[in-house]
């Protein structure tokens, strides 16, 4: 026992060393609460303090950073939170803990389509959700999301769980532009056309059509690109497959967003605001765009060659906040089809 | 029942800060499920329950069974039998422990699915389209079954374990008297008197398995908590998912009360007449060998394969000559964040059973029954439960400085990493009072009796004869608490303070973006981390020829 509480006492002294001081409020910081992997983001942060001499102070969480800004009330040392999808979004503002982005330079470079009507969040950079079709065995370059529904597909179409964020986002741009009743007829064709039941991620999506267990897979645009560029192993993934960008009838290409939004009690406001327009800003973008595969927000700014490759983005108009209103609706019609099971 | 002394005082105040620590999350959770959420329940009737009730009964049934086995077999022949190979066994045995669930199943998803490893290699002989044939479909339920019990049938090693060592040889040599073979004294002796033990690695097996989302999902499996996300992030809806927890702490409860009736007969004190212990048999030869090879089949699929394929990545993608000095950063963060939580755990544990093995009185046994709920949640509820009550306190301590003119100190206990630690406690506080509880349900009241009898007080009584018969299960409790806190991901991810990452965290980082591969170090890191304390505990927990 001794041993015990020798072991005790030096790990808690250890452990006041490093925790001891924590990051608040004082000058010259932001702090940063994130959906997107800090690893990710870090080369931004790093840029963004090289530029302004502003330390960036991170956290970042899979899910219940919002209930936990709730939690921490007026003393909250969070400035600004990042998302990497619609979803959470809507969440951090249902939970009351945004306050509106006055910022011209935002309104200026974000599209309105991209923004929140009430100023609560703004959209950063961009992903679309497309197909990985396989080379040897389809033809066709175009593609339109209600032909998915097609029952020439039988059998050969493998897909993530129609739950994850990524599935619902699109099924939710699906039923705001059809309605319920129509959204569920075609989750019940697309149902019917899968190869197996929904499992994996996006890049086992690639794996099963280069294996020949289905023909289309579907994935986010970033995933093939790092497939290709960044991961030799996963290269003859995404060798075998051609990513097709497929649209709504008479539409665009469904896009999701990553976004940002600004802490309602955030102590250091004047930093957080001067890194949302900086995230907004030419250099940011490019960085967005060539190490994270994303379409960038702002409008000049050159997509990276291998996603330029796809083809040109037609990003579909229907504005963001209509998808995010269809989330539940889209999640209900999941399971009511039994799209998992 | 002893009458209460001062040390009888001090551990019945420390269970009972215990299961009000324990109770806070909880209470904060019942709290959210109070908030109606009308169109929540209708559809999940209708849709989501049937199939999803199932699949989760399959897989713990599944993951059971297989842990059972697996756990009860290697734990033992290991105890109760002396073969070559015993050494290396006793340390490499819990190591897939180590394992996050959801790294196991990336790892033999990517071995086993259409061009993976196997499949090239069963490509150099056949053709491509034939080998595809040849494959697990581990993306499925029994995929899951397996994978799963691969990693969690320590947990049922480490219950059984000091079950079996300390079997008093008595039972074992009337057994053998009246003709009964080995089997025999296995399935009709050995078995029964280990059972309170194992019903605790199962119960704890199969709460990480409902736990578990990463693998599930992955694998394609629906289970409880997976519904409980999406109605929480999906549906929008926190008190349909808050209220969907209640109902599996309920299950869970109702399991456990099943169990405890099933064994009431049986949980009576075994009165020895002499404490020696069962010595171990010798197996030579082939038998040697089998049982060798027996206890090294889990621990090469759990344990060594995975291994090799993070050694491999590691190497492949030169993890190791561009070795990112942050990683040592997160490993001390992770070390330091489960020693404070491991020994913190064991010490409440064991406060918490001995307040109620002095006295078992209502108060004491309602303690330690909410003492073990922390484990029935799953990691990210808790952790929102936690927010609550941790930043309660937070939250307070800055009213106070500003009601004293002071400046706001900020938040101190999220601020600091110590919710982390907190949420540990609660969530792992379930393994050690487990062990312990099944370790002193061996101990004979006539021990205590004797020793009270001959003058010795209370606590006399527990250092000189319960800890020294408690310390296999104690080691094995603080081994496995320190592994499980290293794994774990969501609380942590939830509630570290800013800048503070952890092995776990800096697995998450690589495989959310779809390459855990090169997260492969930083699971290296875990495993390493885990190989010191099961290296250096193993060494005692061999018991001696019998208690003094």
């Amino acid at each position: 026992m001794t041993k015990f509480r020798a072991t005790a006492a030096t790990a808690a002294l250890l452990c006041f060393i490093a925790f001891g001081a924590s990051p608040a409020s004082a000058d010259g910081e932001v702090n940063v609460y994130t959906y997107r992997e800090t690893k990710l983001i870090q080369p931004l942060f790093d840029a963004f303090t090289k530029d302004t001499g502003i330390k960036v102070n991170v956290v970042s969480a899979s899910s219940g950073l919002e209930q936990r800004m709730k939690a921490e009330g007026a003393n909250s040392p969070a400035d600004v939170l990042l998302t990497v999808d619609l979803g959470r979004l809507d969440d951090a503002v249902q939970a009351g803990v945004t306050q509106p982005i006055k910022s011209v330079v935002i309104d200026e470079i974000v599209p309105a389509q991209y923004r929140d009507p009430d100023g609560q969040w703004a959209g950063i950079s961009m992903r679309a959700r497309v197909i990985y079709a396989s080379k040897d065995r389809v033809k066709q370059d175009k593609i339109t999301y209600e032909e998915l529904a097609d029952p020439k597909w039988k059998g050969k179409i493998c897909i993530r769980s129609g739950q994850h964020i990524y599935n619902n986002g699109l099924f939710a741009a699906y039923v705001a532009k059809y309605g319920e009743a129509k959204a569920e007829e075609w989750l019940k064709g697309v149902k019917a056309n899968l190869a197996q039941k929904p499992s994996g991620g996006d890049r086992e999506a690639a794996r099963d059509v280069a294996a020949g267990k289905c023909d289309i897979g579907i994935g986010n645009t970033y995933y093939w690109a790092l497939m290709m560029n960044n991961d030799p192993e996963k290269k003859p993934w995404a060798e075998a497959t051609k990513v097709i960008l497929p649209t709504f009838e008479g539409g665009g290409t469904h896009v999701n967003l990553s976004g940002v939004l600004l802490a309602k009690h955030a102590p250091n406001k004047a930093n957080g605001i001067k890194l949302i327009e900086w995230l907004a800003g030419a250099k940011a973008q490019q960085i967005y765009a060539d190490a994270n595969y994303e379409y960038p927000i702002r409008a000049g700014v050159a997509v990276n060659p291998t996603i330029a490759g796809y083809g040109k983005l037609v990003a579909d108009p229907m504005p963001i906040a209509k998808i995010v209103a269809n989330r539940k609706a889209a999640s209900t019609l999941v399971d009511k089809v039994g799209f998992d099971n | 029942m002893t009458p209460v002394t001062h040390s009888g005082r001090i551990a019945a105040a420390i269970a009972v800060a215990t299961a009000i620590l324990v109770a806070a999350p909880v209470i904060s959770i019942v709290t959210l499920a109070l908030q109606p959420a009308p169109d929540v329940w209708q559809h999940l009737i209708d849709y989501v329950l049937p199939a999803t009730i199932l699949d989760t009964s399959l897989l713990l049934g599944g993951v059971g069974v297989l842990s059972l086995a697996m756990g009860t077999g290697t734990a033992w022949l290991i105890s109760l039998h002396e073969f070559r190979g015993r050494g290396i066994l006793l340390w490499l045995v819990p190591l897939p422990l180590a394992i996050p669930t959801y790294l196991a199943a990336y790892v033999y998803v990517d071995l086993f699915e259409p061009l993976g490893l196997v499949h090239r290699t069963l490509a150099l002989w056949l053709p491509m389209q034939d080998a595809v044939r040849m494959l697990p479909n581990l993306r499925s339920l029994p995929g899951a079954i397996f994978v799963i019990a691969l990693v969690l049938y320590p947990y049922v090693y480490f219950s059984a374990r000091p079950m079996f060592q300390l079997q008093s040889a008595e039972f074992a040599e009337a057994a053998r008297t009246l003709g009964a073979g080995r089997w025999t004294i296995f399935w009709r002796v050995s078995l029964p008197m280990a059972r309170p033990a194992l019903a605790v690695g199962v119960a704890l097996v199969s709460l990480e398995t409902l736990n578990d989302i990463g693998a599930s999902e992955y694998l394609g499996v629906r289970t409880l908590t997976v519904s409980v996300f999406t109605t929480w992030l999906n549906r929008g809806s926190l008190a349909g998912a808050a209220q969907l927890s209640c109902l599996m702490l309920a299950i869970v409860a109702g399991l456990i009360a099943i169990e405890r009736y099933g064994r009431r007969n049986i949980t009576a004190e075994f009165s020895a007449e002499s404490p020696r212990l069962t010595q171990r048999t010798e197996l030579a030869g082939v038998k040697g060998a089998c049982a060798f090879a027996a206890c090294l089949l889990p621990v090469a699929l759990g344990f060594l394969v995975p291994l090799l394929f993070l050694a491999h990545q590691s190497f492949k993608r030169g993890l190791l000559a561009n070795f990112d000095a942050a990683l040592w950063r997160d490993a001390f963060n992770s070390v330091a964040f489960a020693s404070l939580a491991s020994l913190a755990a064991l010490l409440l544990g064991f406060a918490t059973i001995l307040a109620w093995r002095w006295r078992p009185d209502a108060l004491r046994a309602v303690a330690l029954n909410v003492a073990q709920t922390g484990y029935t949640l799953p990691g990210l509820v808790l952790a929102i439960g936690l927010l609550g009550p941790v930043l309660a306190i937070d939250n307070a301590l800055n009213a106070i400085a500003g009601w004293l003119g002071r400046s706001l100190p900020g938040l101190i206990v999220v601020g600091s990493g110590a919710a982390v630690v907190i949420a540990y406690v609660i969530r792992f506080l379930a393994v050690p009072t487990g062990f312990i509880k099944a370790g002193f349900e061996r101990i004979p009241r006539d021990y205590d009796d004797s020793a009270r009898a001959v003058g010795a007080g209370q606590t006399t009584t527990m250092r000189l004869i319960h800890l020294p018969l408690l310390r296999p299960a104690m080691l094995g409790a603080v081994i496995v608490v320190f592994v499980d806190c290293l794994k774990e991901l969501p609380a942590t991810l939830l509630l570290r303070p800013l800048n503070v990452e952890t092995l776990a965290t800096s697995i998450y980082q690589y495989a959310s973006r779809g390459s855990f591969e090169d997260g492969a170090l930083a699971a290296l890191l875990i495993v390493a981390a885990s190989i010191g304390p099961v290296a250096w505990l193993t060494r005692f927990s061999d018991v001696p020829a019998g208690p003094a």
